[in-house]
């Protein structure tokens, strides 16, 4: 295994009497990147970090942590700490007792408690309870607690969800620089391919239990290999069978003959569906500046690079 | 709204009959003497009241303070096992549940009765140890103060499943996991997340055995015998034999008293009752 | 930890319905001592014959039909009432009920009926037994249904309403429907506790009206009697029966 990979999951699968979660899920994340594992709900992703934290065996496959297997540990003698979805606080203790609650007893635990604080901003904070707390400032919680332990790697699951849109923006940068700063792996659960886009270094796209494919986020929005990467990270046209993205389909006086169906504008830029001779529909993002009306004869063009074959 | 008031109107008089013109008898009779021939008479008096602190009746009230208290600890340390039991059963959680509940549901009184027909000198207990040559002569189990506590446990160990049941059944897994997560062995767990997190089932479970069991009647009288005079037997005895009504009333309000204290004292903010 | 547990909730529940299997199998039992001697069903024959105790059976199904009817009535309109409007003197009084012990209550009840007594040319009998019967029931009654009542949604009634419906129609269609199984869990709770009560019932109970309670205390009290064995298994197991076959009713 190469030296700069710390977490490896080899042919990871779980089966639930109901259904087949994970099939043959293979990975090598390397260490101190961001990586996140991208796809729709249900696509099992929670599945497979939970294999990782040790809340579900696996039915087959290993994990390797630091060139060690530790499938066959319990959680608490992993080396790697979860943020959950909730945050899971624990109500009955305030900020710094969530925070010291996996340290062992010592000066050396308040020191470590203090600096984390200061790494996530939560300074001052540390005798509230986590119900005075606002979501952003749980979340921080969450992170603080598991960061303190220095784990190998961090488990994240969709920990932007439950905050609000605008909240969501500010918090993604403010994530992407901690762990900059910490130096720890990641390992990012989530659906939004935005998020995924924005923040990670490489980026798993599975679904239905099985991986379609990874690559840095250029890679997997420039050049999918399958129709559902394509899919899945933004719009895309498919004209007989090839595929171009809106924004890299412009109007130009000569092209492809097509007629404006119709053109809504979004502000930066405008969305304009056509449809071609051969009834294929296609979608346009152009600059605002133009207006289209419905029934518009107009020419469509775009450069081969920007064609996605698969 | 008129409606409300004729709905509320009914139970309402209900209870100023059965609950509070009956209690306010008993606070009168509280001030006034035994009559010659039961009963009661002038002059007011508070000598019912300060005759409680006789230390014959100081020791009954200890005596039934710890009974009570014992029973109490006992139900906690059994149910709280069974009720961890119960809640983490999955989807058999109701089955298990209504065994808990199903003997409960059945007669008090039978079931005292049947503590006593397995430790009487005669019993299945004393004869089997017999049997088995573990003793020779048989085991006096019954009319002691354990008996009684036995039969307490065995009667109000439902009712303290079921609040600590519903608390754990509460517990968000997630907490757990977080706690296995950071590095908590599984005692850990318990201890450090779990059993805090479940103060307030352990609390309305508390008092809805001590309470009880303070005030006791059946059990002490059935499994006690002669030897084991209580609170609850000390009033009854007032209001029947001794036919001394005014300390009997003196005896149940402090009685009362003492169960308000409690109560309001380890009340739940936030859900009531009532 | 988990195989731990179930071992420990098999000896729990052991603990629990032993002894009363106990007792029913020795019910069963030939002689009268703690060793099995042959099956006979003579001591149920003896149950059959004695007369006392079927009034008494009959007296005590009476008046928990009695109380529970009434109870449960009273109580589900309390409780509608206490959470449409509160009121602290109704809360107040049930909680008290609550918290008095038997004793407190029965002989409270007997003062408050001898009372009575010297005005009214009344006795004790079996409507003093109800009458303490659905007194302490109430509370207990109003407990159970408000707390399904904390759950309703109370813009259904506001639909009904804006719908055409008067007030008690609301409660009466909407409402109502809403709190059966908590009116049917209440109305067996309130059964129970009736047709088990012993300490209240003994104090305010007259001459002639012994309930089953009563007679099995006496008999209790008397020592050890495979009668009483056979008494007991009968009234568990029917109640037991009632129990399981409400709950299946309910569910449907």
């Amino acid at each position: 295994m190469p030296p700069e990979t710390v977490l490896s999951l080899r042919r990871l699968s779980k089966e639930f009497p109901t259904h087949r979660a994970v099939t043959d899920v293979s990975l090598e994340v390397p260490r101190g990147a961001f990586f996140s594992l991208l796809g729709p709900s249900g696509c099992g992703k929670t599945t497979v970090l939970r294999m990782i934290a040790g809340f579900e065996t696996p039915t087959s496959g290993e994990v390797w942590l630091n060139g060690q297997p530790i499938d066959a540990l319990p959680p608490y003698q992993r080396n790697v700490n979860t943020v959950f979805q909730s945050y899971a606080l624990f109500p009955h203790l305030t900020v710094q007792g969530n925070i010291e609650f996996g340290l062992k007893k010592g000066s050396d635990a308040i020191n470590r408690v203090n600096e984390v604080l200061k790494q996530v901003r939560l300074e001052g904070k540390a005798s509230r309870r986590p119900s005075e707390l606002s979501g952003g400032e749980r979340q921080r919680v969450a992170l603080a607690r598991a960061i303190v332990l220095q784990p190998e790697v961090l488990l994240l699951d969709e920990p932007l969800s439950a905050l609000d849109p605008q909240l969501r923006k500010q918090v993604r940068s403010e994530l992407r620089d901690l762990q900059r700063r910490v130096g720890v792996t990641f390992l990012f659960v989530t659906h939004d391919q935005e998020e995924a886009l924005s923040m990670s270094d490489q980026i798993a796209v599975m679904n239905a239990g099985a991986l379609e494919q990874v690559g840095t986020p250029r890679e997997i929005y420039c050049k999918p290999r399958t129709r559902f990467v394509a899919d899945f990270l933004g719009a895309m046209n498919w004209i007989d069978g090839i595929g171009v993205r809106p924004e890299a389909v412009s109007i130009t006086p000569q092209g492809r003959k097509a007629t404006v169906a119709s053109a809504v504008y979004l502000g930066s830029f405008c969305q304009i569906q056509m449809i071609l001779e051969n009834g294929e529909a296609i979608l346009a993002q152009v600059a605002p500046g133009v207006s289209f009306q419905p029934g518009q004869a107009v020419c469509v063009s775009w450069n081969s690079e920007d064609e996605c074959r698969l | 709204m008129k409606l409300r008031t004729t709905f509320i109107a009914p139970a309402a008089i209900l209870m100023a009959i059965t609950v509070l013109a009956p209690l306010a008898i008993i606070v009168v009779y509280s001030l006034l003497t035994r009559g010659a021939y039961g009963g009661v008479e002038l002059p007011w008096t508070i000598e019912n009241f300060t005759r409680i602190w006789d230390p014959v009746y100081g020791i009954i009230f200890l005596r039934s303070f710890w009974i009570a208290a014992v029973a109490t600890a006992l139900c906690l340390a059994l149910g709280f096992p069974l009720a961890m039991f119960i809640a983490r059963s999955g989807p058999r959680k109701n089955l298990y549940l209504s065994l808990v509940i199903l003997p409960f549901w059945t007669s008090f009184l039978i079931r005292t009765y049947a503590w006593m027909f397995l430790l009487r000198d005669t019993g299945i207990v004393n004869t089997a140890l017999q049997a088995l040559r573990i003793i020779r002569e048989p085991l006096p189990l019954l009319y002691n103060d354990g008996a009684v506590i036995l039969g307490l446990v065995y009667g109000f160990l439902p009712f303290m499943v079921l609040p600590l049941y519903a608390t754990l059944e509460r517990l968000d897994p997630s907490l757990l996991e977080a706690a296995a997560d950071l590095g908590s062995r599984p005692w850990q767990v318990l201890v450090r997340v779990t059993l805090p997190l479940c103060t307030p089932g352990i609390r309305a479970g508390a008092i809805l055995v001590f309470v009880p069991c303070l005030g006791t009647y059946l059990t002490s009288d059935l499994l006690g015998g002669s030897k084991t005079v209580l609170i609850g037997n000390l009033v009854q005895n007032q209001f029947t034999a001794s036919r001394d009504w005014p300390f009997g009333a003196a005896l149940s309000l402090v009685l009362m008293a003492v169960a308000m204290v409690l109560l309001f004292a380890v009340r739940n903010r936030g859900e009531e009752l009532l | 930890m988990r195989r731990g547990l179930a071992v420990y909730a098999a000896g729990a529940y052991a603990f629990l319905h032993v002894p009363l299997l106990i007792l029913a199998v020795f019910s069963f039992n030939s002689s009268r001592f703690a060793v099995w001697q042959g099956f006979s069903l003579q001591w149920y024959r003896a149950v059959a014959a004695d007369s006392n105790l079927i009034e008494a059976s009959v007296n005590s199904l009476e008046i928990a039909i009695a109380a529970t009817l009434a109870a449960t009535v009273l109580g589900t309109l309390a409780a509608y009432g206490l959470w449409k409007r509160g009121s602290a003197w109704l809360s107040g009084s049930m909680y008290l009920s609550l918290v008095t012990p038997e004793i407190v209550t029965g002989a409270s009840l007997l003062a408050l009926f001898q009372w009575i007594f010297r005005f009214a040319h009344l006795r004790l009998g079996m409507h003093t037994v109800i009458l303490a019967h659905v007194g302490f029931s109430l509370a207990y009654v109003v407990v159970v249904v408000l707390a399904r009542l904390r759950s309703f949604d109370r813009t259904l009634e506001e639909a009904a309403l804006d719908l055409g419906a008067t007030e008690f129609g609301a409660f009466h269609r909407v409402t109502l429907p809403y709190l059966a199984p908590a009116i049917a869990a209440a109305a067996m709770l309130a059964f129970t506790v009736s047709i088990d009560d012993y300490v209240i019932t003994s104090l305010v109970a007259g001459v002639d009206s012994q309930t089953l309670p009563m007679v099995i205390y006496a008999m209790a009290r008397r020592g050890v009697n495979p009668a009483l064995n056979a008494v007991s298994t009968l009234v568990v197991f029917g109640l037991g029966m009632l129990i399981m076959l409400s709950e299946r009713l309910r569910r449907t």
